[in-house]
Order: structure tokens, then sequence, then C-alpha cells
């Protein structure tokens, strides 16, 4: 049995020790907000946060995350209204939307870090993340009015 | 949507599952009257929050429905895959309905024949529905029109409909008191509606948000990889590594071994050409996808790969470009003039081949499908851009009627048109109807790149002549690319409009032309992507452009816009000509409007203005899918590695919808562009595809990105297409620059073959 914590809540699961975390959530724990997007840690899809920092839940065994605690997009806001979140929805960040959980994960582990990043620091927190139908502009410009509300807070 | 729901779907009789899919009503084509009005007796499938209680919902005509509380729901029929069409075509429907948009729901339509055509390529959403959506909207108004007037007996041409409220200035009423009298109505003649002028549009050219913009955001969009049926099980499957291949044998015991995994399938492939069927395989079905795609690592198999194992991208570029000097088998397309003589006495002659590689379209949501067979049914939930053709597929597939298949759409995680061709929902019926459980097929990473129906490789030849002042006196191509004919054909095939797509449709006034298309055995399944032919066409036409004005020392510009000429609606030189299948007259291509793109784009770029030493700048310009988009690049050389700085885009795409989605097209264009200029490339050995995840086939991240400008020039005749019309220029204009910045000139794609980057 594996025991970790997921968007705060205790899970605990029959499932082999080297499955991915990501194929746990999606398929097990049916949180499906977390995508497949090439299962070698190359396109950050699958980007989830551990204790809060961003990684590829496709490349880590649940082994290695026992007793752990996860946060996946669901476990980002309760109801969309993360910064992250709100600046995408502000600038319509998403076409297609399959990459944006993934794109979402890892802004906002990068401004739980970095309050005010510059666009050296948002190139390199975010080029593991690809998006093929070309977001990258407004995903920059989203993280940046994101920080910026951060700061009026 | 919950799994009570889906479960209650699947349950459907026969008379409710028939009515569901569409194919019992009693409406005919969109354009012929449309469906009786009634209530509908099954909700459509409801993707973004739409409430499934349909009880309430009276149907108005095929397209909208209207709730007792006046919410109205207007149904998409195309495929959301990143363009916006499930906000841009409701958009124009709820504009002319007089509908307010924050009480519209959007319903994303199964596969109907009823709806028109459902294949979501070729950038014809909006230019194709833009009108039919606005009658749709018109009919729904004057349904309601008609019920106020008879309510308050008074003359319809005096009720005024807007904001969700009608009125004669003496009464109003709401859409939601005025809906069941509405729906009473007869349905007006389509042709007879009135139309709104452009002025009085609420919505139509607004930049209106997305409507799927919550959903997106909290992770809560269903894909076609997130779809969930009670009792599913999940498969992976093994596919024959070559076109054509057949299994010899299958050792699945360590396989069945694994942990999880249930038991193994074979897929029966059928014979050569490839269309849109499952390719030979076996499937590992299993009870979560880890476990499939375990046991699936431990099938021991035997495979005959057939004719197209010795298929490799070395000899076969050489054969490409070996071929332009072979008449045998080829086609002289056109011919006007005599080119030699134009050579002759030229003053600059430029001679090049232009080469782009296969491509994959690696949209970031892999192909997956999920089916369930029950009863002679086949139910199907599939991230697809056409389908109907995914319903046909697999009807064909499991030899049943295509009204016993339901085909519901999910969100697309990218389409880029590999979701174009149902083969993946061919597998998940297949295997749904052999293990007679719920199966969800979702293709790896691996899988999606060397499986792909790739974009072709293609070597262009082509070779033009100046005279002293610069004019094309004489322009000779010679096209080399396995054919999309070949995936429905013998392997020699060839589509006759993929060389409209900028071979015989450049935009220069030339005496003297002469085209060629060469004899080309595919090997591999050939398909489209985003934009087709018009990438290698636009890479060839417009590097020959750049190399032209280079060789008679002219302004780039200047030279574009010369060789463009005087302003006039272009002639197509073939009368077979296929203007994206639009009527010429209606849709002509104006010189002035593409002037005016190349005018704009250098201005916005500076062109004109005091250049800093090393910034090279490339132009370049292409009209496709009857759109006018031109491309400023600007390039500095780090050592032997170009940079892009920025990429100046201004685009003529007609009437647009909404601004803000058109401008998002645009930049997404300008990336998929540069992934093509500089990085992608797939080669074949021994018929195998050789890239595999993102380390092979590379595509570009946020740190390659350029600064991107997009500007747009609003146009008041009917919509263009506006999906793909942004890729195409965008590799010219970079090797452009490059070479303006001192690079070398390339002429093979993706740069980062020849320069490091």
């Amino acid at each position: 049995m594996i025991t970790l914590t997921v968007n705060q809540q205790t899970q605990t699961f029959d499932a082999d020790g080297d499955m991915p975390l990501l194929w746990a959530l999606r398929d097990i724990l049916k949180l499906s907000g977390t995508k497949y997007g090439c299962g070698q840690g190359l396109c950050g899809a699958c980007t989830v946060h551990l204790d809060g920092a961003p990684i590829r839940s496709c490349s880590i065994p649940l082994s290695a995350v026992a007793g752990k605690s996860i946060t996946t997009i669901e476990g980002l806001s309760d109801d969309g209204s993360h910064p992250v979140q709100q600046a995408w929805k502000e600038i319509n960040v998403p076409q297609c939307g399959y990459c944006q959980p993934g794109q979402m994960m890892s802004a906002a582990a990068l401004l739980a870090y970095n309050a005010m990043p510059n666009d050296d620091d948002i190139d390199n927190a975010m080029s593991g993340n690809i998006c093929r139908c070309g977001t990258y502009p407004r995903i920059k410009q989203a993280i940046k009015n994101a920080a910026k509300s951060g700061q009026e807070q | 949507m919950s799994e009570q729901k889906r479960n209650d779907v699947s349950l459907l009789n026969r008379r409710q599952f028939l009515q569901a899919s569409g194919v019992a009503g009693s409406g005919l084509l969109l354009g012929a009257p449309l469906l009786q009005a009634k209530p509908s007796a099954v909700p459509m499938d409801v993707l973004s929050g739409a409430k499934s209680n349909s009880e309430d919902f009276l149907r108005l005509n095929l397209f909208v429905e209207l709730a007792l509380d006046g919410t109205v729901r207007i149904v998409c029929h195309r495929s959301e895959m990143g363009q916006g069409i499930r906000t841009g075509l409701p958009q124009v429907l709820a504009d002319e309905m007089g509908a307010d948009w924050n009480k519209v729901q959007v319903i994303q339509g199964q596969a109907n024949r009823e709806y028109g055509s459902q294949n979501t390529d070729g950038s014809r959403s909006v230019r194709d529905f833009y009108l039919p959506m606005r009658k749709m909207g018109a009919a729904a108004r004057e349904m309601l029109r008609q019920a106020a007037a008879k309510k308050w007996a008074v003359d319809a041409g005096q009720i005024n409909v807007a904001n969700h409220q009608l009125s004669d200035g003496k009464n109003t009423a709401t859409f939601a008191e005025m809906a069941t009298l509405a729906a009473q109505q007869s349905l007006p003649n389509l042709d007879s509606l009135k139309l709104k002028a452009k002025k009085d549009f609420n919505y139509i050219g607004k930049p209106i948000d997305g409507i799927d913009m919550p959903a997106f955001i909290q992770g809560k969009a269903e894909f076609g990889v997130d779809v969930e049926l009670p009792d599913m099980v999940h498969a992976s499957i093994e596919r024959s590594p070559v076109l054509g291949g057949k299994l010899l044998s299958l050792d699945d015991k360590e396989a069945l071994a694994v942990p999880g995994v249930i038991r193994v399938e074979k897929i029966q492939g059928r014979p050569l050409p490839a269309a849109f069927n499952a390719i030979e395989g076996v499937a590992v079905i299993a009870s979560n996808t880890w476990a499939a795609q375990q046991g699936r690592k431990k099938l021991k198999l035997k495979w005959d790969l057939g004719a197209n194992q010795t298929h490799g991208s070395e000899g076969y570029n050489k054969t490409l470009a070996a071929s332009h000097d072979i008449e045998e088998g080829s086609l002289k397309l056109f011919e006007q003039g005599n080119v030699q003589k134009a050579f002759k006495t030229a003053e600059h002659i430029v001679e090049a081949n232009y080469f782009v590689p296969y491509l994959a379209h690696a949209s970031m949501e892999p192909p997956a499908a999920t089916a369930i067979f029950k009863d002679g049914h086949c139910e199907v939930w599939a991230c697809s851009q056409t389908p109907q053709s995914a319903q046909r597929q697999v009807a064909g597939s499991l030899g049943i009627k295509p009204e016993n298949v339901t085909v519901h759409v999910t969100y697309l995680g990218g389409g880029f048109g590999r979701k174009s061709k149902p083969d993946f929902v061919a597998e998940a019926a297949l295997l749904a109807k052999q293990i007679g459980k719920p199966v969800k097929v979702i293709w790896s990473r691996e899988d999606d790149i060397r499986h792909d129906y790739l974009h072709a490789v293609c070597d262009t030849q082509l070779k033009a002549a100046l005279d002293k002042n610069g004019k094309i006196t004489a322009w000779q191509g010679s096209a080399a690319l396995p054919s999309i004919g070949s995936t429905f054909g013998p392997a020699d095939s060839m589509a006759g409009w993929e060389l409209d797509q900028g071979f015989t449709d450049f935009p220069f006034e030339v005496a003297n032309v002469e085209l060629h298309r060469r004899k080309i055995n595919a090997h591999m399944r050939i398909g489209w992507l985003r934009s087709v032919i018009n990438i290698p066409m636009a890479f060839a036409n417009g590097s020959l452009m750049g190399e032209l004005a280079a060789a008679a020392k002219i302004d780039a510009k200047a030279f574009w816009l010369q060789s463009i000429g005087e302003d006039r609606s272009i002639k197509p030189r073939l009368s077979s000509y296929s203007n994206y299948g639009k009527n010429i007259a209606e849709y002509p291509n104006d010189t002035a409007r593409a002037k005016a793109v190349i005018e704009k784009a250098c201005a916005n770029a500076g062109w004109n203005d005091p250049r800093e030493a090393g910034v090279g700048f490339g132009l370049s310009y292409h009209y496709s899918f009857l759109a006018h988009v031109a491309v400023v690049a600007k390039v500095v050389m780090d050592g032997k590695s170009p940079k892009i700085l920025s990429l100046h885009c201004v685009a003529d795409a007609g009437q647009v919808v909404n601004p803000d989605r058109v401008k998002s097209q645009l930049e997404g264009a300008m990336i998929f562009g540069t992934s093509i200029a500089m990085y992608s490339e797939i080669t074949t050995k021994d018929g195998v595809v050789e890239q595999g995840n993102f380390d092979g086939y590379r595509l570009a991240r946020m740190s390659e990105c350029p600064d991107i400008h997009i500007d747009i020039i609003e146009a008041d005749d009917a919509p263009r297409g506006v999906g793909e019309p942004g890729v195409p220029p965008v590799a010219p204009a970079i090797t452009n620059a490059i070479a303006d910045a001192g690079g070398p000139r390339i002429r093979r794609l993706p740069v980062a073959k020849t320069l490091p980057v």
C-alpha cells in the first residue's frame, strides 16, 4: 500500500511502487487535470508540486513520493482563484488548454519563491514546459501580471 | 460530465440512441428546412457546465435551444482544438439572435450529418459557417419575434429584439417569458431572413473571452485522454513498426504476467492504402495505463515488415532531389511562354533546391479514444477533428451501420491535422468489441511520433530570371514530394489540389512559367499538417525572392512589391485551381491586400528605419486559405548561431469574428513556424521513424521564442482562413533574415541541421 497526501487529503491505495505518480493521479485517484505529454520529463505537461517544488510526475515513481505532500492543478485553488489562474483567464492564455495545468503549476512554483521574476527567470523556470499551440508570449505576460497582482495584495 | 450521466447515455434505448445521434431527426441538411421545433428528448453532449436536464429546453432549430429560464443553448458542431471555435461560432449566432452572451451555454455536437461538415480542418470553420450560424441565430430571433407579435397582436416588424429582450415600444418581454410560444412558431425561410448590418453587431468583431477558460484554468476540461467510463480498462498498443507490416507471431506470456494486465488482443490491420484504418498491432489491456505500458514492453512479436522496410530518409531525400531531372511519370502542370528563351537573355538567374523534411504533428495531447460496444451499437469519445469520418471509420471497422455509432467529441489537446485521421478511434472501437468492455486507448508520445500521418518531405527546385530592371521574366518550378493521395490510393498517387497551395499560385506576374510535379512513391502514411503544402512552397518561394532581391541588389521589400505588381485580382494559372473550396469571384486574391500586409509588417518592424549593425531583416509573404500574411523577422548572429529577435506579422483574413482569438492564433502560428524553421525534423531508417519524443523531435520552447508582434488589417468582406495562414511565411522570413545578418543562405530546413541553434 502507498500513502501520500494529495491536495491536502491523505490517500492510501494499492499500487506498484514503480508506477509514476502521474498514472496514479490519473488512473487511480481520478485527478485527470494533470496531463500526460511525453513520459520522460521532457515537456512539463504533468507538472505538480512535491512539498511545494515543481516536479514532473511522469518521471517520479510512487515509491519516491510516499508520505509526501502533492499538489495538483485541482488543489491549486478550490475555485480557480489562485493569482496564476486568474492571470491566465484574464488574458486568455490557453488555446487548446492541454499543457496549461502543467504551465500553471510551473508558474505558481516560480512565483512562490520569486515574487518578481524577470524575463530570464521566467524563461528558466518555464522552458521545461512545451506548448505546441504557442502560448508562450501570453504565459510570460500572465506570470508578470500575477506577480504584479501579488505585490499589490 | 459525471460518470452517472455517461452511463445513462450508454444505456439509451435504440430510439433514444438514434435521436441522440441525430440520424432519426426529421430535419434536413443545413440550408434546407430545419428540425421541427420540439423539446429535445436527449441532451447533446455537455462539455462545460451546461445543465444536463434537457426537459427544460425547447429546441428552436438544429443549433439553438431555449430554456424556460431564458438560457440559450447553442450547439458548436466543430471541434475545439485551441482555435476558439466554441466561442467564435456561438458568438456569431448569439449576436444575430439578439441573445445576451452571459445567458449562453455552448453544447458540443456529436457526429451528425445534419450539421453539415464537421471536418474541422482547412481553416474552414468560420469561413464556411459564419453565414449559416447567422441564419440560425436570425431564425431563432424570428421565432421569438413571431411569438411576441401574436401575443401582443402587433406586426412582427415593429418588434425589436436585443439583449435577450423583445419590445415593440409598448410591451416588453424576456426570452424566458416568450420561450414556450416561440418554440411553437413555424420555422422561417432561411433565405428570406434579414441579417444584421455590420454597424449593429454586438459580438461579431469583439474580443469576447474564451468560453472554456474557467474549465481550462482549473484542469476541468475533459480531453480525449480524460474520459472515464464505469468498469473501463486501459489499452497500450504495439503497432507494426513499418507501414504495411504484418504480425507473424505473438508470445504474450510475460506480458500477461505483469500485475494489472488483463489480456492481450491482436488488432488486425488492413491492406494498404492506409486510409484511416487501424494499424496492425497488439494491444495490452490492463487495469491502468502504466500496467498496460509495462505489459507491452514484455510482448515478444515477430513481424513481416514488408516492402517499406527499405525506406530511409538518407536515400529518399536524394531520390527526391534527383527526380527533378526525370520526365517519365512526371506531370507538367503549367506552361506559358518559353522559360528557356527567357533564361538566355536574363540579367540574373537564381536556381536552387529548397528542402523541408518530414514533420510530425506532435499535439501535446496524443491521440486518444474511449469506446464501448453493446448490442450492436458502438459509442465512442474521442479528441477527433472529424467526428463524422470517425463515425464512418468505426462503422466500417466493426461492420455495422454508421447510424449505430455515436461519436462524442471531447476537447482536443491540439489537432493540427493529426486528429482528422480517426485510426485511433477505430482502435478503441475494435478493442471494445473484442473484449466486451469499455476501453480507453492512449497513444504514448513515441506512438504518436512514430506512427503519425507525416507532413510530406518536399524538395522544391525553383529557377527564376530577372531582367536588368529587376523584373521576373521566367519562373520554372519542380516539386518532388510524396502525396497525401498515397494515403488513400497507390503509393505514387498525386492529389491534384496539393500544389494549388503556393506552387502554382505564386502571386507574381511572370511572362514565362513552367511547373512540374515529379512522380514520387510514398512509404509512410502521408497526412496534412497545419498549412499543409503551403509550408514547403512558402519556404521555396519566399527564399527564392530573398535570393533574387540579393542578386539584383534591390531592397527585399521593394522587390516583393514590384514583383506582385499592379493592383489586380490574381487569375489562377490552372483552370482546376481549387481556391480552398471557395468561388474565386466571391473570394478574390487581390494584390492590393497583399501589398498592404507587406507594407504594414515592414512599417511595424521599422524596415526603413536606421538599422543596428548586425541585425538582419527578413521578409516573406504568403497567401493561403484565402488570407494574406506577411512576416518580418529580425535576427542576429552569435558566432555561427542565429538568434531570432522578433517576428512582426500582419494578416488580412477578411471579416474577423473574435480579434483576440485571431491574434492568439497568429501568435501560435509564429511559434509553430519557428519550430519548423529552426528545430523540427523527422527522419526514417529501415522504414521506421528515428525520433520518438521531444528530445529527438525538437519544438520551440519559451526561451527560444522571439518577441512576437501581431497586427490585423480589418476588412469587411467574408471571413477567410485564420488557423493556418500564419505559419507558411515564418520560415522564409527567418532564413532571409539569417542571410541578411551575415549568416549563410539556408535552403534546407530545419536551420538546426546547418547551424548550432
